[in-house]
């Protein structure tokens, strides 16, 4: 075997994954914290107001990376159902219903966020144009995700119909990134083009923002270790290596007192 | 790859692929409906029905807003740069309101020389300046106006 494949499968074994994920969850954490605090007080202190919005324009430096992660979650969520449908690589399940509820969290940040700067910005919380209704959507999406696994009482099954709405909701990501360049819309088009090297705002903005989108993903994959690890004991929890840890995991696990 | 696991491969493809083009095809159909409002052009081109509740969109034309002395009645054109269309509202008009800024007005299209808004809001663009420097910008063009005449 591929010594790549082989450290690929150890990697994903159950015990291993419980063991590396809890070894490596404390770094992730502080420096989600430590990138983001920097990343606030640049962006809601020291950064400069925006000539035409003010003060208003810093909740962009929370909506702006929490709509990129909303997007990129659900871009991750569908990489790994698409591995659980093709290789039926157990770990892969348990870290794409994981990801699910961060995700929902960052949509509904960004959807209220939005709502609030829309506000003073526009003159209104909500319009039902391109952008915001596919943002929506994208929430709906996380719902319908949760709950079709949740439907099942088999939960390898459930995590297999998830993955297959997961894919299908692929299909929503460029419409969201694109919908302000294919229709009119209230919302503006993006600030930042990363491909063009063009981008319309003030580098004294982007760098805080910069910092922001870094502390979330590192706040994500902090978060997903941490839900996947009690994930992974609780499917496990009938198996040799959770009795040792912890004796007593399988009566607990289904449902008796212990 | 073992077959079983590249004839999954290749459904999943697939199934991603028929999605795609089923949805491409569907917001293809929707393309007028999934506008959130004409422009003036379009109203001028009649793609816009005259008496029925509309939203339009466009830039602030400089130097068109007029406010009445004594109600809230405002008058403005707005202007895709192409074509320009009056607007009058009667209200309070966004914060970011100002002439040379995008708008979007939900009211109903008189004719095609009037547009009775019943509300306006203020489009912001991608661009993002710090306060300090649209001022610098401002002061350097003003200054470069006096040096011309």
């Amino acid at each position: 075997m591929h010594p790549l494949w082989l450290w690929f499968h150890k990697t994903g074994s159950p015990p291993m994954f419980y063991r590396l994920a809890g070894k490596l969850m404390p770094w992730f954490w502080a420096l989600a914290v430590i990138i983001g605090v920097i990343g606030l007080y640049l962006g809601l202190v020291r950064a400069p107001a925006d000539y035409l919005q003010g003060e208003s324009a810093r909740i962009m430096y929370i909506h702006v990376p929490s709509a990129w992660m909303s997007m990129f979650i659900f871009a991750f969520m569908a990489f790994c159902g698409a591995l659980a449908l093709i290789w039926h690589v157990k770990i892969s399940e348990v870290l794409m219903i994981s990801a699910a509820p961060i995700g929902m969290g960052f949509t509904v940040v960004t959807l209220i966020t939005g709502s609030l700067w829309g506000r003073p910005t526009w003159g209104t919380y909500w319009e039902w144009d391109a952008r915001m209704t596919s943002e929506l959507v994208l929430l709906f999406l996380y719902f319908g995700v949760q709950g079709l696994y949740s439907a099942f009482d088999d939960r390898r099954k459930g995590a297999r119909a998830a993955a297959i709405l997961a894919l299908i909701g692929l299909v929503n990501l460029p419409i969201i990134h694109y919908s302000v360049e294919w229709w009119n819309t209230l919302h503006q088009g993006s600030s930042i083009k990363l491909l063009s090297g063009k981008s319309t705002i003030h580098p004294s903005m982007l760098w805080p923002l910069l910092l922001m989108a870094i502390a979330t993903k590192f706040w994500f994959v902090a978060s997903l270790l941490h839900r996947a690890r009690g994930d992974v004991l609780e499917m496990e929890s009938g198996k040799d290596w959770v009795q040792q840890m912890l004796p007593g995991a399988a009566e607990s696990a289904d449902g008796k007192a212990p | 790859m073992n077959p079983i696991r590249r004839r999954r491969l290749i459904l999943i493809l697939l199934g991603l692929s028929a999605v795609g083009i089923a949805s491409a095809l569907v917001l293809l159909a929707l393309r007028q409906n999934i506008q959130h409002f004409v422009s003036p052009s379009d109203v001028d081109a009649g793609l816009a029905e005259a008496g029925r509740r509309i939203r339009i969109g466009g830039i602030v034309e400089e130097g068109s807003l007029r406010r009445a002395s004594d109600s809230l009645d405002v008058h403005f054109v707005v202007t895709d740069r192409f074509k320009t269309l009056p607007v009058h509202f009667r209200g309070i008009l966004p914060d970011l309101f100002r002439e040379g800024q995008s708008v979007v007005a939900t009211g109903v299209l008189r004719d095609r020389q009037l547009f009775e808004a019943e509300e306006v809001l203020a489009k912001h663009d991608e661009n993002y300046i710090p306060a300090e420097v649209a001022d610098a910008i401002a002061r350097g063009k003003a200054k470069q106006a006096e040096a011309q005449q």
